[in-house]
């Protein structure tokens, strides 16, 4: 790799010449655009930068960034971005999948992924309903949920996707609503600042088949008393008048408002994302009331990557071998004249 | 008292011998592959040409003494050309009735079987469902039958050897018998003890133990001058050069380390184990010191689709499989096809289908190489035919991929890849080169669809290069741009570009040669794995004097080579042999207008016996 100066980016750098073909009022354009005002932050050369996606209208997102990209096959969006990272660890690999994509049919690599620990970046756009065709229900769409394959209600269970990959061993897990670009730019700096695989979910609303499924938590009147957005190191307060906050009762979180019942400032838990330990991350992910997005859970890891490299260099250190002949004419060889 | 047997006359006269078939069986715990694998190695390095294989249960631990635990390993050696690891059976070594019952039928009548008279106990002829002793009903009369109680002169050789426990005197019983063995083929002991001196160098105890049980065997035999030392087997006419023994998957997989060399690549594999494909992964995971990325992933769709990524990122990516696993990677080899990237999938073929016969070898996915995948979605499919020339196809394999940019599929089979026999050691000096379409500056008017003029393979602009960046996918391509594009003309096009680019391979590989003659009576046909036994059949027939009868084998399926059809025509009649239900005859059918093409055909999980091939091919001619 040159080790030149990144020459400074704008927006219009990363949009390509295609155009683009989401439904209007889909959400994916607040990702899109957020995406490309993203990386100009980020300090990658643009040639560095690579989107692999799966298939649903998510998907399409590659053909819009003018970067490498690869819109790939339903689902395995993660395990190429796994190749092309092992290939290539100086890359800065995205993966943009849907809830389809990688909760149904691509979950196996979606957990794997997250086991794993290679570096590289998953955008997980939430939608809470197949978009691409047309309209059935996902592993996300809630019981009851009345979808083109669920004309009476939908009888499964979803996943909650941060609950899934905390329980994969997610290092990196953030939550944002589709509608709140400029926090959602700067979650996909602080992603790719991270060493790790993170995944962001995007709570990304599909004008057509699913309108409004985040209303309830992401209309802007009433976003601040529905959602808790966390910050590292900060109380978990939220609330139009920031006078709501969490507590721990027992094993369970409670709302509490500061200045009733001898509530305090001081009583209200403070965010720590860097907690190995998942217990609190997976009661913030499985709360309702409020919702609670930013970055959940952050803790450094070593990565794949990196255990690879340290292996293969002793591995290289301890072996004789330097080129295939070694290996050929090693063990036991014989000579016939 | 030990008893010590042989029935039928013994002759103590040395006779020369071309070629023999010994056969070990016994016990999966016996440490029968060990005992062959042995056995082989001394005779190459005494000069012989060997051939192996070995056949082992399905169950990792079968229960002791059961039919179905038998675990075999077979070795042909020669003082002539080997082709195959041989069907009839010179000397079978049984350790075990169980071994005995399900081997018996191997041996030519009149020939030697050695076995452990200690294991026939009532308890293990039960369990080989024996109603009656067969060592003293008279139901081996047409062999000579030399038993020898191997477990307790084993015992009595080890008595006062300290920190032994008994497990450990009664498993190295094999080298007993390995030992006779020696003796009776004129082989030294001698590498067999430099193998245990290496292997155990921390555990000297053991050297010690089994170089003593090895010996027993071998003066037990001299001495007691009661088994005929009967055989002698010259080295064998091999052209000059260092040879080593190498088995199909090992050879496989050196294949990809030397291309990856050759090329300037760094090698990527994404695998999920399977039986028989497995050992490449073993073998390749090894090879760290060589840069070799190896990735174990989480199933086969995550194996083809990592390695499409690596190639995507510029590695030379395989990914290696069996049947049900090339199956599950069919709708990714499709996307590596239209996105036009080198890729190589290797399948070991077995038994199918579904789960089928997994440690059994068939040559019946072809068509799944040739077709398993939606719509028109032609790759490259080439098939090794023996454990030595897997390496050679490995490396042709990863070469078209790189310069035509294409998925190609290797196919092998469970039984060369499991078999082994010599190779003469290649350098990577003298191997071809390997051009790759890398491209690492903007030219003019850049599109990542761009061909060359003469392959059609299209450039290979990788992530981090400045200023190709581009979007490649599933979606259909505009043929100038390689944007997406639904137009009607534009996709008939494209597929026929695709198609013309895998025949313009024509091109880049060899004309179909025969063998024994190029015009006659008779052709025989054949592909992949089972060109020893098909070689070695034709060769009999023209030694007997049926010299119109010549042979031509496959390599390269898609495409065949240009040659094809002038070569078939010079033939009367045609007979495709297979170990499926017909499959190539039928690319044959589809593709040349050659009429009466007949079949044989064999589909037991089984390789192709010599006498059933001659019996055929004389039936046809006669
Ligand atoms: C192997 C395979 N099965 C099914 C499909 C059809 N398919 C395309 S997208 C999709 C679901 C997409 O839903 P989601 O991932 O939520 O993405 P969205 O369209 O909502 O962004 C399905 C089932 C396919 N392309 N490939
Ligand atoms: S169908 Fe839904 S998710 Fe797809 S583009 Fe339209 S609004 Fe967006």
């Amino acid at each position: 790799m040159e080790t030149t100066a990144v020459k400074k980016y704008t927006f219009k750098d990363f949009a390509s010449n295609q155009e683009v073909r989401w439904c209007p009022g889909c959400d994916d354009y607040v990702i899109l655009r957020a995406m490309q005002k993203a990386l100009p932050e980020m300090g990658v050369k643009k040639e560095d930068v690579v989107f692999i996606s799966g298939i649903g209208c998510s998907s399409r997102f590659p053909y819009y960034m003018d970067t490498y990209g690869m819109h790939s096959i339903h689902g395995r969006a993660p395990a190429i971005a796994s190749g092309v990272k092992l290939a290539n660890p100086d890359l800065s690999v995205w993966v943009i999948t849907g809830d389809g994509d990688s909760m149904a049919i691509g979950g196996n690599h979606f957990i794997h992924v997250l086991r794993r620990n290679i570096n590289l970046n998953i955008v997980l756009f939430n939608n809470e309903i197949y978009g691409l065709t047309k309209g059935q229900f996902s592993p996300t769409s809630l019981v009851g949920q009345k979808t083109k394959s669920s004309p009476y209600g939908n009888t499964q269970q979803p996943f909650q996707p941060g609950e899934l990959a905390i329980g994969a061993q997610a290092r990196f897990f953030a939550r944002i609503g589709g509608n709140t670009p400029k926090e959602m730019t700067q979650m996909f700096i602080d992603a790719e600042k991270f060493n790790g695989t993170s995944l962001i979910e995007v709570l990304q609303n599909c004008v057509i088949f699913n309108d409004g499924c985040y209303t309830q938590f992401t209309d802007k009147n009433i976003r601040e008393d529905k959602q808790l957005f966390v910050e590292d190191g900060k109380p978990m307060v939220f609330g139009k008048n920031r006078d709501k906050g969490l507590v721990l009762n027992g094993l369970k979180l409670e709302v509490v408002t500061i200045g009733e019942n001898g509530v305090e400032q001081e009583d209200i838990l403070v965010h720590n994302a860097k907690e190995q330990d998942p217990t609190m991350h997976q009661m913030l992910v499985r709360l309702k009331y409020p919702l609670v997005t930013g970055i959940i859970r952050r803790f450094d890891d070593i990565t794949l990557e990196e255990r690879e490299d340290a292996l293969t260099k002793q591995v290289k250190s301890n072996s004789k071998f330097t080129q295939t002949d070694d290996l050929f004419f090693s063990g036991e060889i014989y000579q016939v004249n | 008292m030990i008893a010590n047997k042989i029935s039928n006359n013994i002759n103590l006269k040395s006779e020369a011998l071309d070629a023999v078939v010994i056969r070990f069986v016994g016990d999966s715990g016996d440490g029968m592959q060990l005992t062959g694998t042995q056995f082989s190695d001394t005779s190459a390095m005494f000069g012989n040409d060997v051939s192996t294989f070995p056949n082992y249960p399905s169950e990792i631990r079968a229960p002791q003494g059961s039919l179905y635990g038998v675990s075999g390993f077979q070795v042909h050696i020669g003082s002539v050309e080997i082709s195959t690891p041989g069907d009839d059976v010179d000397l079978l070594v049984a350790m075990n009735p169980a071994g005995l019952k399900t081997n018996l039928y191997s041996v030519k009548p009149g020939h030697t079987i050695i076995i452990d008279s200690d294991s026939f106990t009532k308890k293990n002829l039960e369990k080989a469902q024996y109603e009656t002793n067969p060592l003293r009903d008279g139901s081996l009369g047409n062999y000579r039958v030399i038993e020898v109680s191997m477990s307790s002169l084993t015992k009595e050789a080890l008595k006062d050897i300290e920190n032994l426990d008994n497990k450990t005197i009664i498993r190295s019983k094999n080298m007993f018998a390995l030992g006779i063995v020696y003796w009776m083929y004129d082989r030294s002991p001698e590498h067999t003890i430099d193998f245990f001196n290496k292997k155990f160098a921390s555990k000297p105890h053991l050297i010690e133990s089994n170089t003593r049980v090895l010996n027993a065997g071998y003066y037990y035999a001299e001495t007691l001058e009661l088994i005929p030392n009967a055989y002698t087997i010259s080295p064998a006419k091999m052209e000059s050069g260092t040879y080593r023994i190498i088995g199909g998957n090992t050879a496989t997989a050196w294949g990809f380390l030397a291309a990856a060399e050759k090329s300037g690549l760094e090698l990527f594999l994404g695998s999920y184990p399977i039986t028989p494909a497995t050992d490449i992964l073993h073998e390749l995971v090894k090879h760290k010191h060589f840069g070799v990325k190896a990735f174990q992933a989480e199933d086969e769709i995550a194996g083809v689709t990592s390695a499409i990524g690596a190639s995507f990122a510029g590695d030379l990516a395989i990914t290696t499989t069996s049947g049900p696993g090339l199956a599950l990677k069919g709708e990714a080899l499709g996307l590596a096809m239209m996105v036009e990237l080198p890729l190589v999938v290797v399948n070991v073929q077995r038994g199918g289908p579904s789960t089928g016969l997994p440690t059994k070898t068939e040559q019946s996915d072809l068509m799944q190489a040739m077709y398993g995948r939606n719509g028109e979605s032609p790759v490259i499919v080439l098939a090794a035919s023996t454990p030595s020339n897997c390496f050679n196809y490995a490396y042709q394999a990863a070469k078209l991929a790189l310069e035509h940019m294409t998925p190609v599929i290797l196919l092998t089979d469970g039984y060369i890849a499991n078999g082994s026999e010599p190779w003469k050691i290649k350098r990577v000096a003298e191997m071809p080169e390997i051009k790759n379409n890398k491209v690492t500056k903007v030219t003019g008017n850049w599109h990542p669809y761009d061909r060359d003029e003469d392959t059609l393979a299209r450039n290979w602009a990788v992530p981090g290069t400045f200023g190709l960046e581009h979007r490649i996918g599933g979606l259909e391509k505009d043929s100038v741009t390689g944007d997406v594009s639904h137009v009607p003309e534009n996709h008939e096009f494209m597929t026929k570009i695709r198609a013309e680019k895998i025949k313009r391979v024509q091109n880049y590989i060899p004309d179909l040669t025969t063998e024994f003659a190029e015009e006659g009576d008779l052709l025989v046909v054949g592909w992949g794995g089972t060109y020893g036994s098909l070689h070695s059949a034709v060769k009999q027939l023209n030694n007997e004097g049926y010299n119109k009868i010549g042979y031509a084998h496959f390599n390269y399926i898609n495409p065949l080579p240009k040659n094809t059809e002038s070569v078939l025509s010079k033939f009367k009649k045609i007979v495709v042999c297979e170990l499926n239900n017909g499959q190539f005859v039928n690319i044959l059918k589809m593709n040349f207008n050659i009429c009466g093409l007949l079949q044989y055909n064999k589909i037991q999980g089984l390789p192709f016996g010599n006498s059933e091939l001659i019996t055929e091919f004389k039936k046809i001619v006669d």
